[in-house]
């Protein structure tokens, strides 16, 4: 009886030590749902949830301090995606959230721009080329549409300019079926 | 007797050839204006070289083609660019892009052309010139034939030649097989060539008896392993994959290109163009269209390319209660978005489709899972299976599917029962997939900018902190000096540079003499003696006011 117990005593303490051996040698640095979060929201970096980019609000997400329902960019897709992950209910977004809006990119008009650099500083992905006292330009193959630039700018000259489909970018669009009426009789 | 391999499913529509082939090939007159698009091949678009108001000559290149994959594209004949603008393609989106509008001056003046001895040529110079020559494949597929004539990690053995022509209405391999056989067969020696073949295989389909007497009459003239091959008429036997299956018994699978089995395959038409650029020079203008369908004279034509398929038409005798226009055959072609838009290289038919001739698709049913679809699918895919998914917008299960394997054949769509258009979802699907692989790029992208520049701006505020730590800690070790002492450090050491300074401006203006100091005049002296006089005279006064507030 006595042997039994100790030898039952000895294994825990054996696969104890291993158990904690591993936890430490294997030990995951961070939250790997935070980059699966990350993964999925658009990289905008707008701030329109109220977290200052994507991984501070993957972050809040992941900590369950925010709702997976306030990123516009992401759209209901990016939602249902989330829900997915998170293995909760789909939530529509909140009358307090922008709706989504067609991407698009921000438009300087170089005729207008004094070379503030206010919107260079705002700007969270680098897109904006330009130095003080030189007329700034938007690099549109890097500039996400988070508008963050639109504000700053003391002279007005920034618009964003809608992203028009063109043929290289042109999607095929799900089948429709086009309903005929029948006369009733 | 070579023994003939067989592919998966496939099926037998009515092939309504036999309208198109009464007559020989016509030569389409110069129509009255050319609208020539700059994208008519896989990959970048062509860089236009000309402006509004540029006269050009037939052959003349107007865009250059950019990056790897890409293409040249030439004026169609010789004439004036009226302007460079956006205008409706011949494109399933109906959506503008950028085209030359040329009207022609009708005396159809070519540029000087220099032809190319293959045999004395690199293969590079081969390929560049096919580049320069807008070559691309004109079985509808537009690739770029330059880099289709590479070998890839194996050597090619087989050349294989398309002349199949499987789907339904379209004849213009089989009338051009029927007439310029010899000219085909000159292209194929200059690819095998290129490509180091062993051997060249040129499948016909056996519904036409006259293409494969005529190519195998052409064929005998080559010194080159030619075989002329007829397969079973079975759509889609026209297919590259289907065609190296049947011909070989190479079954080329997922992901991987044919290149890599030792196998490349050509249409015929791109044969023939390969053998113009090459040996003539002449580059890809024109090409063979079957305008067939809701007209009254059914034929094949010889179209510049940038003909309006308007009037095109209207030179077969287009009949009245013409709906739209189909570009390619009813299996696997596009509803044209206007009748103004031009022909293109990847024109090969123009079907003029009425309400008779079409009737609209009657309403979709449910699918009943009869997999009708799987049993012809000649890319053995389960057609059903990938509908649901992509009805269903699971798009990465249609992908573990092998969406992408599937070759929009229509085969499926043509069997089923319950008319459901399973090709429009696979496009919609392929379309959507390609979408969001973009939109993740982009995404991440943007991560990696954020996050560097939220390293670089933590990595300023650092050196800031890191001068401004220094800056005091040099403040403190001075004041430290300083009371150490009693004189202040920083203050010695500043003065004793402007001793230093002044010692040596003091030296240089002694070692510099004033110019022109000799050999002057006496009377020169005495002035020069004068001005000094004077000059002493106000720096004595200057002096005596400066100093006198002191006293």
């Amino acid at each position: 009886m006595l042997s039994a117990l100790l030898v039952m005593a000895a294994i825990a303490i054996a696969l104890g030590a291993v158990l904690g051996f591993a936890a430490i040698k294997f030990r995951v640095e961070g939250n790997p749902l935070v980059d699966k979060i990350d993964a999925i929201l658009p990289q905008t970096q707008c701030g329109q949830c109220g977290y200052p980019g994507c991984k501070p609000y993957a972050t809040a997400i992941a900590a369950e301090e925010a709702d997976i329902n306030r990123c516009p960019p992401g759209g209901e897709e990016g939602i249902q995606k989330l829900a997915d992950l998170l293995g909760k209910e789909f939530k529509p977004f909140g009358d307090d959230m922008a709706a989504p809006k067609a991407k698009s990119v921000a438009f300087i008009d170089e005729n207008t721009c004094i070379g503030c650099t206010l919107c260079i500083q705002a700007c969270p992905v680098d897109a904006i080329a330009g130095a003080a006292k030189q007329m700034h330009t938007i690099i549109a193959s890097e500039c996400t549409g988070c508008e963050l630039c639109v504000a700053p700018c003391p002279v007005d000259c920034i618009s964003m300019v809608v992203i028009e489909e063109k043929i290289t970018t042109w999607k095929w669009k799900y089948p429709v079926y086009a309903l005929s009426p029948v006369s009733a009789s | 007797m070579r023994t003939l391999h067989q592919f998966h499913g496939g099926v037998h529509p009515p092939t309504n050839k036999a309208q198109s082939t009464r007559t020989p090939i016509a030569v389409a007159p110069l129509p009255s204006k050319l609208v020539i698009p700059f994208h008519q091949h896989v990959g970048n678009i062509a860089k236009p070289l000309v402006q509004a108001g540029d006269r050009v000559l037939k052959g003349q290149m107007i865009g250059r083609p950019q990056d790897g994959l890409s293409s040249a594209v030439h004026a169609s004949t010789s004439g004036t660019v009226v302007s460079i603008e956006m205008d409706v393609v011949a494109h399933a989106s109906g959506l503008p892009d950028l085209c030359a509008i040329i009207v022609p001056d009708g005396k159809d003046e070519w540029v000087p052309l220099q032809g190319l001895d293959y045999r004395s040529a690199s293969a590079d110079e081969v390929r560049s010139a096919l580049r320069m020559a807008g070559v691309v494949g004109l079985g509808g597929a537009t690739f770029p034939s330059d880099l289709k004539l590479r070998s890839g990690k194996s050597k090619v053995k087989t050349l294989v030649l398309n002349g199949a022509e499987c789907e339904p209405y379209i004849t213009c391999d089989d009338m051009l097989m029927r007439e310029r056989a010899a000219e085909i067969i000159r292209g194929a020696e200059i690819m095998r060539h290129v490509l180091g073949a062993e051997e060249v295989l040129i499948g016909i389909e056996d519904n036409k008896p006259e293409a494969i007497a005529a190519m195998q009459q052409a064929a005998a003239t080559s010194t080159d392993h030619m075989e002329v091959i007829a397969v079973p008429t079975l759509y889609p036997g026209g297919g590259a994959k289907q065609l190296i299956r049947v011909l070989t018994g190479i079954e080329v699978a997922a992901g991987v290109r044919s290149t890599e089995l030792g196998v490349q395959c050509f249409n015929v038409a791109t044969a023939l163009s390969t053998y113009r650029a090459i040996q003539l020079g002449e580059p890809l203008l024109s090409r063979i269209v079957t305008v067939t369908g809701n007209i009254s004279d059914a034929q094949n034509f010889e179209v510049l390319i940038g003909t309006p398929v308007n009037e095109l038409v209207a030179l077969a005798g287009v009949l009245p209660d013409t709906r739209h226009y189909i570009m390619g055959g009813p299996m696997m072609g596009i509803p044209l978005p206007a009748a103004t838009v031009s022909v293109v290289k990847a024109t090969n038919c123009i079907i003029a489709a009425s309400d008779k001739l079409f009737p609209p698709a009657p309403p979709a049913m449910p699918c009943i899972r009869c997999t009708r679809c799987a049993d012809v699918c000649p890319a053995e895919l389960q057609p059903q299976d990938l509908y649901w998914f992509a009805k269903a917008k699971e798009f990465g299960k249609a992908q573990d599917y092998h969406l992408f394997d599937c070759i929009e054949c229509g085969a499926c769509s043509y069997v089923c029962p319950s008319h459901i258009p399973l090709v429009q979802y696979y496009r919609f699907a392929k379309s959507e997939i390609w979408a969001r692989e973009n939109d993740k790029k982009a995404a991440d992208i943007a991560r990696e900018r954020h996050d560097y520049r939220q390293y670089r701006i933590e990595r300023e505020k650092q050196e800031k902190a890191e001068k401004l730590a220094a800056k005091e800690k040099a403040a403190l070790a001075a004041k430290e000096a300083q009371t150490a002492d009693g004189t202040p450090a920083a203050d010695n050491a500043a003065q004793q540079k402007i001793q230093e300074a002044l010692a040596l401006a003091k030296q240089q203006a002694a070692a510099a003499k004033p110019q022109n100091t000799e050999q002057l005049t006496p009377q020169q002296q005495a002035e020069i003696a004068d001005i000094e006089a004077r000059r002493a005279r106000i720096h004595e006064i200057a002096q005596s006011h400066v100093e006198h507030p002191k006293e």
